[in-house]
């Protein structure tokens, strides 16, 4: 039996034809892109495509819009600090509760210097409160960012409308659409949308390569200083193949658009009934009407996640929890306690994550097997009691604090 | 994923003594839900000899907290309370050949579970001093918490203190940062700043013993050691010292096997009892004790 593979929004598997477009620059066409002589010259040609062929994904004005950089986490903090150093006058930042670590542990680093940070709060469903929102922004508002989709539960954000309110109060957007860029079509010349970052490897393209998208006009100080590659905005020899590689991937997500929101969309639904209709006490997490195509967060009540994922991989399928054991915290995931989900079910989150490759036959198989697992694992919980969660299972095992 | 030992998966995969057990007259609930690991643990003790004719458990935990549950349930089967209240965290974890550090706290879980069911069986009131924070150091399993009352307690201003007094940052030290944040909060709360580069106490005595008899001291438990290596088919030899840092070479059956990672922490441990001073054991080959994994 060949593993099932429902971890996509950690991160994906390199398209065969990515790897086929990438090789050719390790050895035949290894030259330095800035050099002169001809070695040089085919790879920066190569580069040129490649960014022409993000831009179109990102439906960017300019090409120049597009800087590459080594991760969707370096695209993170060169957009934040950027916008800081260019507004000094400026000391506070919005974001919300529920982005990635590469804004939030930032963010923490960046109140100790001084800078006060607004964290936007989500409803049950993960949903933010624009007129919250509204009467954060103001003339001390450097820069807001808000994610596109958040990576736990898919849930999407306002970020146009949102980037259209930031520029209005003369504050800086920016938005972490390392989730939604292959997944989600985007018009970026239509908003105003400053900063946008994006990560290679979550759509097929390598890993540690990513992209900071940056509007033209918008003020900018780079954070890697040095050489005069990416005009000077983000040193450091160009990672060619990559960049090559993630052009490519970004010209095969264009064509998979379609896919992803119908074919990959109905095997996510299919898959999630499946459950839903089998596993009691256990429920979606997030906005099921507005997200991903390709995400499902499903909490199982009583028990946890960790040791769910290791009966998963046992069957040699391969998703993801918010539980606290599997993200080394003492805390379950803080997407989950951002929506105030109980204790008792945020341990026992787990995200499956399809793609393109994803099969009907996966789905089936995940579906026959999670059932069992659950039920295995709820036995041995002190919440259960035989078929059913104890009579007010809160009240059933309430352990010292230990 | 975790690296979990063979037996820890075994314990996970086939769970001994879970469920509900008909008829306990012990029962101790212990855990914290928001942290994710909480366990029940049922005893049926025989009143007149206070022998656990049998015990169950039933865990809301991670794989490594119904691992450490099951095993508790075996070793504790047959004991007398006594006996089994002689069970420590680290036998727990034993046991199991090993657990990674950030789940340690499953066997201390384990261990209070036991004390509080048979605290619960003797009609007793059982409450837990144990609080646990966020780990800091992973080469050595220091938590938050017991580094805030390290320092609290002994006055330490520095973080090569800290280093000496709970061995945390002594590893890889990647957690200086962190231990640093904890040494400038504790320091303001006494109305002292944190200046980094203060020597720390220990530099600031004059040392205590000279090079030689360190050395001595070291060969000396060394030799305490190696019989038990023999035993096993292995043997270790002192290369050098610099300064807090013990080469050492390890040799047969020991060499490279799993164990030898635990054997060199024991070592190590024996060694900074002896020289009471926080020193760091190193095999020549590399690899042995930088078992603590980084995880995404
Ligand atoms: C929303 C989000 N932002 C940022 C990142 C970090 O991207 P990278 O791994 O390329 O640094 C991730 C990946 O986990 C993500 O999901």
């Amino acid at each position: 039996m060949t593993g099932i593979y429902f971890d996509n929004n950690a991160t994906t598997r390199v398209d065969p034809a990515v790897v086929e477009a990438m090789l050719p620059y390790f050895t035949e066409q290894f030259g330095n892109p800035s050099s002169m002589h001809s070695f040089g010259n085919k790879v920066g040609l190569a580069i040129k495509k490649a960014r022409m062929q993000v831009q179109e994904l990102l439906g960017a004005e300019h090409d120049s819009e597009i800087i590459f950089t080594s991760c969707g986490t370096e695209s993170d903090s060169t957009a934040i600090l950027s916008a800081l150093k260019a507004q000094p006058e400026r000391k506070e930042i919005i974001t919300t509760t529920v982005e990635h670590p590469a804004i939030l542990t930032l963010c923490a680093w960046l109140e100790k210097d001084g800078y006060k940070v607004h964290y936007l709060k989500v409803d049950g469903k993960g949903r933010l409160d624009l007129d919250e929102y509204k009467k954060l922004l103001g003339d001390q508002t450097a820069v807001v960012s808000v994610m596109w989709a958040n990576n736990e539960t898919g849930t999407f954000f306002p970020v146009v409308e949102m980037a259209e309110l930031a520029n209005a109060a003369g504050a800086m957007f920016h938005t972490d659409a390392v989730q939604a860029v292959g997944k989600v079509p985007l018009n970026l010349k239509d908003t105003k949308i400053d900063m946008l970052s994006v990560s290679g490897h979550k759509l097929h393209a390598p890993k540690g390569v990513g992209v900071l998208y940056l509007k033209r006009g918008v003020r900018f100080r780079p954070l890697l200083r040095g050489g005069h590659q990416e005009r000077g905005r983000r040193a450091g020899t160009e990672n060619t193949t990559s960049i090559v590689g993630l052009g490519k991937a970004a010209e095969m997500a264009m064509e998979a658009m379609a896919f992803e929101n119908t074919e990959v969309a109905r095997l996510r639904d299919k898959l999630e009934a499946g459950i839903l209709a089998k596993v009691p006490r256990s429920f979606v997490t997030g906005n099921p009407d507005d997200r991903l195509p390709n995400t499902s967060n499903i909490a199982f009540e009583f028990i946890e996640g960790e040791a769910i994922l290791l009966l998963l991989n046992k069957f040699g399928i391969a998703a993801s929890s918010g539980s606290a054991c599997t993200s080394g915290s003492l805390e379950p995931s803080h997407v989950m306690r951002a929506m105030g989900i109980p204790y008792t079910a945020a341990h026992g989150t787990v995200r499956f994550s399809l793609s393109r490759y994803s099969t009907e036959d996966e789905v089936d198989r995940v579906i026959a097997v999670v059932p069992e697992i659950i039920a295995q694992l709820r036995k041995l919980s002190p919440y259960w009691d035989g078929d059913g969660p104890a009579a007010e299972p809160e009240k059933a095992f309430a352990p010292t604090y230990a | 994923m975790w690296d979990y030992s063979d037996k820890v998966k075994e314990h996970f995969f086939q769970p001994r003594n879970a469920g509900v057990l008909e008829g306990a007259n012990g029962v101790g609930d212990v855990g914290s839900i928001s942290c994710g690991d909480a366990l029940r643990l049922m005893l049926k003790v025989e009143p007149e000899t206070d022998i656990i004719l049998d015990a169950h458990f039933q865990t809301f935990g991670c794989g490594s907290a119904i691992a450490s549950s099951s095993a508790l349930t075996e070793m504790i089967k047959g004991k007398t309370l006594d006996e089994a209240l002689k069970v420590s965290n680290q036998d727990i974890a034993d046991y199991l050949d090993g657990l990674p550090p950030e789940k340690m706290h499953c066997s201390v879980m384990g261990r209070e579970a036991l004390q509080a069911a048979v605290a619960n069986y003797r009609g007793e009131e059982w409450s837990d001093d144990h609080e646990e924070g966020a780990l800091i150091c992973k080469c050595f399993a220091i938590d938050a918490v017991m580094i805030e009352d390290t320092i609290r307690a002994n006055n330490l201003s520095s973080v090569q203190d800290v280093t000496n007094y709970t061995k945390a940052g002594g590893g890889c030290s990647s957690c200086h940062e962190g231990i640093e944040e904890i040494l400038v909060k504790v320091m303001s709360e006494r109305g002292e700043s944190f200046k980094p580069g203060t020597p720390s106490q220990e530099e600031a005595k004059p040392a205590g013993m000279t090079n030689l008899q360190r050395i001595r001291k070291i060969e000396a438990v060394l030799e305490s050691v190696r019989p038990q290596l023999k035993r096993d088919g292995g043997d270790i030899e002192l290369l050098d010292v610099d300064g807090k840092t013990i080469y050492v070479s390890m040799t047969g059956a020991c060499a490279g096997c799993q164990m030898e990672a635990l054997t060199l922490q024991g070592i190590q441990q024996k060694l900074m009892e002896e020289l009471k001073e926080f020193i760091k054991i190193v095999p020549t080959k590399a690899g042995a004790l930088s078992r603590a994994s980084c995880h995404v």
